[in-house]
């Protein structure tokens, strides 16, 4: 009895051992010992903010700060947990919020004024309007944008051209039976692309005009599906998917995503439809390193970061002397006209918009 | 030889000495056991929770929302669909119950390993691979979604228990003319209904919790108390409306498991265990039927499994392995770790998890098997109550805990808030009811009066549940293990409504992937799917052949 029991008990002892190098206890963060002088500094983030670790590293080497990554959900959950958080934070940066959330961020007090000497090198252009804010100091910018990352219409040219049928090109075509029973969005009530389309109809058809431009749609037959990823990887022809619909909203940079192996891309942004959303950074006002997190925003607008963005978050640098890349240039270029509506307008009227909508689209 | 007599001698005078203070002993004891169970919940779940209502329940605002028609509509509408998806769980789960437990075919061990193959899926990927089967969606496919996620608890919870049912009882009734489905209603149905109760309220929590599938099926336009929760708490922080919906929501769960709660006490008493090995044989005459529908039912499952597996090996212009190989980078820039490490992340923290999960649930369970024991009714109330809450983490919304989380942990030390340890805690919590209630119907089980001869022959506590209690309860301690560590590999819920750092689980790292355009990153993502479910089967098959010398001890 006792020899068979140990056995067992070496039996599971040895699974111990081998899956011991299974727990995080001790494992750390993969941070290096040799890096103990490096001051961290905790950027809290989306999940789908991504950067080449080699650019994390010159950083640190440079400046000494070591920038831990901390991701929060989407942008909205990102936001909010910073107003929830905001006595104690998280983070001593955030980067990622964006337009549609960056209103309740700020009459919240959740970032300290901090204007980087790079924000004038195009950030500039997507300044929020924070000046009738005087909350904690109210002496300056307090969010710097980033990245800009226009959400437009996207369609699958090959399927008009081989249809020989006109592609759409405005809202008003969408709105056309031909065209409105091609495409598919993502709903504007669970999804950030599908408000933002939404956020687009109200700025191109006004107050007034989008529930019925939306009314036009639904006659028409336009899908609408919960996510993002149903309406572009599942449901769109253009991408790998190879759904049946060819008229999606997507963003201005999924293009780039879809070019073929002769380099032609298959899909193409309808620039006309696009609503402008700007992704923006600040220190937080609660951190206790107030200087280090200022080097981060620095660090985010600097051209060795702003370089990046393009292939590794799919958006578009704030700064106006990065250069897309070429076939950025070619398939993806950034919008020059986008809608864009207010961001305290659209804190205001988002619940209600959304209300409304689903009782048109969904009742 | 000797040896025995003499622990029996001493055993003899020390039971002697047993007098009327051993009861009280026994109290002192089943308190210690569960502070920890009861610690882990109070800081885990209960502060949190309390915390983020607190927050949210002002003046007028919560009882404005309880009077809207839409919020009971809300309700209604998550109950029900609640309540069909673990119908159709449990029906579907029954006859592959049998199978694991009754059935001797060369096979059957395979059954066992892949049902748990689901449950780690991340919804996004399964809820596009039945958008594709179903295009129209719709409540019944929300339905059939939640089922596929769940028939492995109703089939493995009710298989373990099955599998040491005394066959003799059935083969009496048998003899004495009942039909097999007189004998199956009468006698094994009975026996079975605790695991069966304990299961089904599992599945029932899962699914009026179930998130992705219910947005993603239901096309937006089905809403769950779960949706609108996180709605309401995320996009829009309307806490006030948040917390009047959580308080819906806990009320429903609590009403659900006091029923489940009556239902499962009544119907519970010790039945005679047996070894495995003496109940299993091969099938005979109508009970091919019986596998057959098992056979049906997994071969359902296979269906959106193998439509993952095919996306993960297509291509624009045909087939390739590009997916796979991609696992060893990190998609077009899309992730901060490869697909690998990402692999590596998700089984150290669920290794971590599982370990958590099992101490808290066995702990857990040992105390209530004893406050169920116990004389006093307010003992016997404590631990139902201890019960019923131990539970409430599956029936609770992830993003009230995980908010309640931001504004709370940070009064401990070292503010667990962004700790990498959070995750595995958070993902315990899921784990814990489950390890609960696989083990406590196989724990409750046990004839007591086989823990009194081991006591009477002088066996100390510990020794008593170490000889008598662990070798009865082993598979469905291994079983809890392996299902708790598989849970803990797809949770994504939980996980993803933490501050995590950078090191994100396959669950995570795939949905990153999916909403990324680019066909690399959709084949890396589906590619990734597979690699989580072959991880989970190699889990699976491993754990579940580690208990087969325990087994035969008996």
């Amino acid at each position: 009895m006792l020899p068979r029991r140990l056995s067992q008990l070496t039996a599971v002892t040895v699974t111990g051992l081998f899956t011991a190098g299974c727990t995080l206890i001790g494992g750390g963060d993969g941070g290096d010992d040799d890096a103990s002088s490096a001051t961290t500094v905790t950027l809290a983030t989306h999940d789908s903010f991504a950067v080449p670790q080699r650019v994390l590293d010159d950083f640190e080497s440079r400046s000494g700060i070591r920038v831990e990554v901390l991701n929060q959900g989407d942008a909205g959950a990102l936001a909010n947990k910073l107003v929830l958080t905001k006595a104690n934070p998280v983070a001593d940066v955030a980067y990622g919020i964006d337009s549609t959330f960056a209103s309740r961020t700020l009459a919240e007090n959740v970032f300290a004024p901090y204007a980087p000497p790079a924000a004038t090198e195009g950030p500039q252009r997507y300044a929020l309007d924070d000046a009738g804010d005087h909350g904690s100091g109210g002496d300056g910018a307090r969010l710097t944008a980033v990245d800009v990352g226009d959400v437009c219409v996207n369609i699958d040219t090959e399927w008009f051209a081989s249809r020989d049928m006109p592609a759409p090109r405005t809202f008003a075509d969408l709105a056309r039976p031909q065209y409105s029973e091609l495409l598919v969005t993502p709903s504007p009530a669970t999804s950030s692309p599908g408000l933002a389309f939404l956020l687009a109809t109200v700025a191109d058809r006004g107050e007034d005009g989008w529930q019925d431009y939306w009314r036009k749609l639904k006659e028409g037959g336009a899908q609408v599906v919960s996510g993002w990823s149903e309406a572009y990887t599942q449901e769109f022809s253009g991408s790998s998917g190879n759904g049946p619909r060819p008229i999606v909203v997507s963003y201005a940079s999924s293009p780039a995503a879809e070019i073929g192996d002769d380099g032609t891309p298959r899909t193409e942004a309808l620039l006309e439809t696009c609503y402008r959303q700007v992704e923006y950074a600040g220190v937080l006002s609660g951190t206790d390193r107030p200087d280090e997190a200022r080097r981060v925003v620095d660090f985010l607008l600097s051209p060795e970061f702003q370089r990046t963005v393009p292939e590794n978050m799919y958006v578009y640098p704030a700064r106006s002397d990065i250069e897309l890349p070429g076939s950025w240039q070619r398939a993806a270029p950034l919008p020059d006209d986008p809608a864009q509506l207010p961001a305290d307008e659209v804190s205001e009227g988002r619940e209600q918009w959304i209300e409304q909508w689903r009782a048109l689209y969904e009742g | 030889m000797d040896r025995t007599v003499a622990r029996a001698v001493r055993g003899l005078s020390r039971g002697g000495r047993r007098g009327p203070g051993a009861g009280r002993a026994r109290g002192a004891g089943v308190v210690a056991l569960a502070a920890l169970p009861i610690a882990f919940l109070g800081v885990l779940f209960a502060w949190p929770v309390v915390a983020i209502l607190r927050l949210g329940v002002t003046d007028g605002e919560v009882s404005r929302a309880l009077a809207q028609a839409q919020t009971w509509d809300l309700a209604a509408f998550t109950l029900g669909q609640a309540a069909a998806s673990t119908a159709v769980a449990v029906l579907a789960g029954m006859p592959v119950a049998f199978l694991l437990a009754r059935v001797r075919l060369r096979g059957a061990g395979w059954v066992r390993t892949f049902l748990l193959v689901p449950f780690v899926l991340p919804t996004v990927v399964v809820g596009l691979a039945f958008k594709a089967l179903w295009p129209g969606g719709g409540v019944a496919t929300i339905v059939l979604a939640n089922a596929f996620f769940n028939v492995a608890v109703v089939a493995r919870t009710v298989g373990g228990l099955w599998a040491h049912l005394d066959r003799r009882a059935e083969d009496a009734a048998r003899s004495l003319g009942a039909s097999p489905w007189q004998a199956f209603r009468t006698v094994t149905l009975p026996a079975l209904a605790p695991a069966l109760a304990s299961s089904a309220a599992v599945v029932f929590l899962f699914c009026s919790t179930s998130f992705g599938v219910v947005l993603m099926l239901g096309g937006g336009r089905y809403r769950t108390l779960e949706t609108e929760i996180y709605l309401r708490t995320v996009e829009l922080l309307d806490l006030s409306g948040a917390a009047a919906l959580s308080l819906v929501q806990l009320a429903a769960v609590v009403l659900a498991l006091v029923v489940g709660g009556v239902a499962r006490r009544r119907r519970e008493r010790a039945a005679p265990l047996r070894a495995p090995v003496t109940t299993a044989r091969r099938p005979a005459g109508r009970e091919w039927w019986v596998v057959g529908a098992a056979l049906t039912v997994v071969a359902g499952l296979l269906v959106p499994i193998l439509a993952l597996v095919v996306r993960s090996l297509s291509t624009r212009d045909g087939w390739g392995f590009d997916g796979y190989r991609a696992l060893a980078g990190s998609g077009d820039g899309a992730l901060s770790v490869t697909g690998w490490e990402a692999a590596l992340n998700s089984l150290r923290t669920a290794f971590d998890a599982t370990v958590l999960a099992m101490i808290v649930g066995v702990l857990a369970a040992v105390a209530l098997v004893a406050a169920g024991r116990a004389r006093g009714r307010a003992a016997r109330l404590a631990g139902e109550t201890l019960d019923a809450a131990l539970m409430l983490p599956l029936g609770v919304s992830a993003v009230t805990v995980g908010f309640g989380y931001l504004v709370t942990l940070d009064a401990l030390p070292g503010d667990l808030r962004t700790s990498p340890m959070l995750v595995p805690l958070a993902q315990a919590l899921v784990v814990v009811p489950l390890v609960i209630r696989m083990v406590l119907p196989v724990l409750r089980s046990v004839d007591d009066r086989l823990r009194q001869a081991a006591a009477t022959l002088g066996a100390a506590p510990v020794r008593v549940w170490w000889t008598v209690d662990v070798p009865l309860a082993a598979r469905s301690l291994a079983a809890a293990a392996a299902f708790g560590y598989v849970v803990a590999l797809g949770e994504f819920g939980a996980t993803s409504f933490l501050a995590r750092p950078e090191a994100p689980t396959l669950p995570v790292a795939i949905n990153e992937l999916i909403s990324r355009p680019g066909e690399l990153n959709t084949q890396l993502a589906y590619a990734a799917c597979t690699l989580l479910m072959l991880v989970t089967a190699g889990v699976a098959a491993v754990i579940d052949r580690l208990r087969a010398p325990h087994v035969g001890e008996f």
